[in-house]
């Protein structure tokens, strides 16, 4: 998803001369093709990510449309309040992107598990939150950002992801993409980083189930959602991320918002798969991490009938 | 284990660092290499602390802010005894507490870091307490020189002298590269004695790989009588006493190959 983003950037920055990128003192081995190319739109602000944010507001202001780089929780709880003042209330258009959301980075530790930033950029007003889910999808939200004129989050993984999107993609704000379509009765939501995983669970273990991948957790398509929503009566929602306030939250919140304005008259049961609000202080694989905070799938949850 | 001098200390810092490194295809050796002098020192010379009561009231506190560096740590704790040495075997591993940034659960280590910029702040604030509380132990921070862009530290650096903290010993690993470049070519820490100077504190410059200028400084700082927090510049070089990793950014995300991993062995063992 790293280079899917780069190289996309890099492309919009040849025919975008407003395209800056800043970042804090990271991206070796992945940046320098952007710092070669667009020198006089491209700074290293060093470790320093509450200023980072300030100077891409700065520039922003003046008509730059920026790209702010670093890992995790860096250039996110780092410096949220220059996020939420400087660039949503302002209504900027800076793009805030993480590399190594969730358990990306595994083993080193709770500095970098990037597992409560969604919840917290979420409530900020102005701010689109993306949650690509393989390379086509981080390919398909550089695009997306760099035209959309505002400030945006962008939540990625890691370098080397595979691809499961056979198709290519185009985004726009709030869709909701269908992975695998079934006949039953339930269907998997899956956000960000965790769709290659679902879509290996449902294929390699014959789940009757269908999939669908969310690259955005703010804002959802009102009406796609709506007709999923019809459409099943269970969904299972999953995201490396706290459970509070994340992609399930946001799913329950839709879902009742629906039920109240009478969209949705029938029952629709909701499992929300995530981190139950704990830290985890063990090293190990994103793997062995994602089980250890049960991030998984069962084949129970599709086996069992509602028992409606 | 039984060391004679910080010396050799200091070289099983450098080879345990090493091999944990090269058995979990970690990165952060450079950074690790740089501060091993430093670990060696305060371990075998200067801290007040108790290996079989990690957490004893009166212990001095030491905390690492360069939390990436977390081999280096590790290691000067585990010969030193705080948890047998063997269990470093398991650094990275699936379940391990040997997290590759430093972790608070492991015996002798007082915070967990990883996030830059932040160990000073609260090293002010166990100074503060030490204070008020009129308690004589005294609190070591070991920051790094990329970890002066944040603005956090200079907010400590302020803070400190206000109150008048002479129990603070900063010690900057000034090893001149950060992540992405030199120092000196993302933001240009010079003049830095001169700066913290007018910041109000008591500040010494040593070569931070000299056993001996490192044991005075740190005396220095004990002894003074001046109330000001006390900042000790060390001049390192990243990756040191492995020749192919000195001075090398590549060296703070590489993990050695196995051929690179004996020849930096045999050269931190030819040390002496
Ligand atoms: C707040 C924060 N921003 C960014 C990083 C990513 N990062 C890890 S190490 C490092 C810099 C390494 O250079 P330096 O701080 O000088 O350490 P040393 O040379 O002693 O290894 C950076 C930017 C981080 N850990 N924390
Ligand atoms: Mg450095």
């Amino acid at each position: 998803m790293r280079t899917a983003f780069i190289h996309q950037l890099i492309e919009e920055a040849k025919t975008n001369d407003k395209i800056f990128l800043l970042v804090g003192d990271l991206g070796f081995s992945v940046v320098e093709p952007f710092a070669e190319q667009f020198p006089e739109r491209f700074l290293n602000v060093g470790i320093a990510e509450q200023n980072m944010v300030g100077i891409a507001a700065g520039l922003a202001m003046e008509g730059y449309c920026v790209y702010v780089y670093s890992i995790g929780n860096f250039p996110t709880l780092r410096c949220i309040e220059q996020i939420r003042y400087d660039v949503c209330y302002h209504n900027l258009n800076v793009k805030i992107v993480a590399v190594g959301g969730g358990y990306a980075y595994a083993a080193l530790g709770p500095s970098h598990h990037a597992t409560e930033e969604v919840g917290m950029l979420r409530t900020i007003p102005n701010i689109v939150i993306c949650t690509p889910g393989d390379p086509a999808e981080a390919k398909a939200i550089t695009t997306f950002s760099a035209r959309y004129s505002g400030p945006c989050y962008i939540r990625i993984g890691k370098a080397g992801e595979p691809t499961v999107h056979t198709k290519q993609t185009f985004l726009e704000p709030g869709d909701i993409l269908p992975v695998i379509e079934s006949t039953a009765d339930i269907a998997v939501f899956s956000s960000g980083a965790m769709l290659k995983y679902s879509f290996d669970f449902i294929s390699e273990n014959n789940v009757n189930s269908s999939l669908y991948s969310f690259p955005f957790v703010k804002p959802l398509r009102k009406a796609q959602l709506i007709s999923l929503f019809k459409k099943y009566k269970r969904v299972i929602t999953i995201e490396e991320h706290q459970l509070n306030g994340g992609f399930g939250s946001v799913i329950l919140e839709e879902l009742n918002n629906f039920s109240e304005t009478e969209e949705i008259i029938k029952t629709v049961k909701v499992r929300r798969i995530g981190i139950p609000n704990k830290f985890f202080s063990i090293a190990g694989s994103q793997e062995y991490l994602r089980k250890a905070a049960s991030i998984e799938l069962k084949k129970e949850f599709f086996t069992q009938e509602n028992r409606n | 284990m039984q060391f004679s001098n910080s010396a050799e200390l200091a070289k099983a810092i450098r080879l345990k660092s090493l091999e944990m490194v090269y058995n979990a295809k970690a990165s952060h050796i450079g950074g690790a290499l740089s501060m091993a002098d430093i670990l060696a020192v305060m371990y075998f010379d200067i801290l007040n602390i108790n290996p079989s009561d990690p957490l004893q009231p009166t212990r001095d506190r030491f905390l690492l802010s360069k939390g990436h560096a977390c081999t280096g740590l590790y290691a000067a704790l585990g010969l030193k005894g705080f948890f047998p040495v063997d269990d470093l075997n398991t650094y990275a591993q699936d379940g391990s507490i040997f997290l590759s940034h430093t972790s608070h659960y492991i015996p002798g280590v007082e915070i967990s870091a990883g996030s830059l910029g932040h160990a000073l702040s609260v090293s002010t604030g166990l100074a503060l307490a030490a204070k008020r509380k009129k308690k004589e132990w005294k609190t070591y921070c070991l920051i790094s020189d990329g970890e002066l862009n944040e603005g956090s530290n200079w907010e400590a650096i302020l803070f400190s002298p206000q109150h008048q903290l002479d129990n603070l010993i900063l010690i900057i690993d000034y090893n001149k590269i950060q992540s992405f470049g030199k120092v000196e070519n993302v933001i240009q820490l010079e003049p830095l004695k001169d700066k913290l100077v007018a910041f109000n504190w008591d500040v010494f410059e040593v070569d931070g790989h000299s056993h001996e200028e490192l044991r005075n400084v740190f005396a220095n700082c004990n002894n003074s009588t001046i109330k000001k927090p006390k900042a000790v510049i060390a001049h390192t070089t990243k990756g040191k006493g492995v020749s192919f990793m000195e001075n090398k950014l590549l060296w703070h995300y590489k993990s050695p190959d196995k051929d690179q991993f004996e020849q930096a062995k045999s050269e931190i063992l030819s040390i002496c």
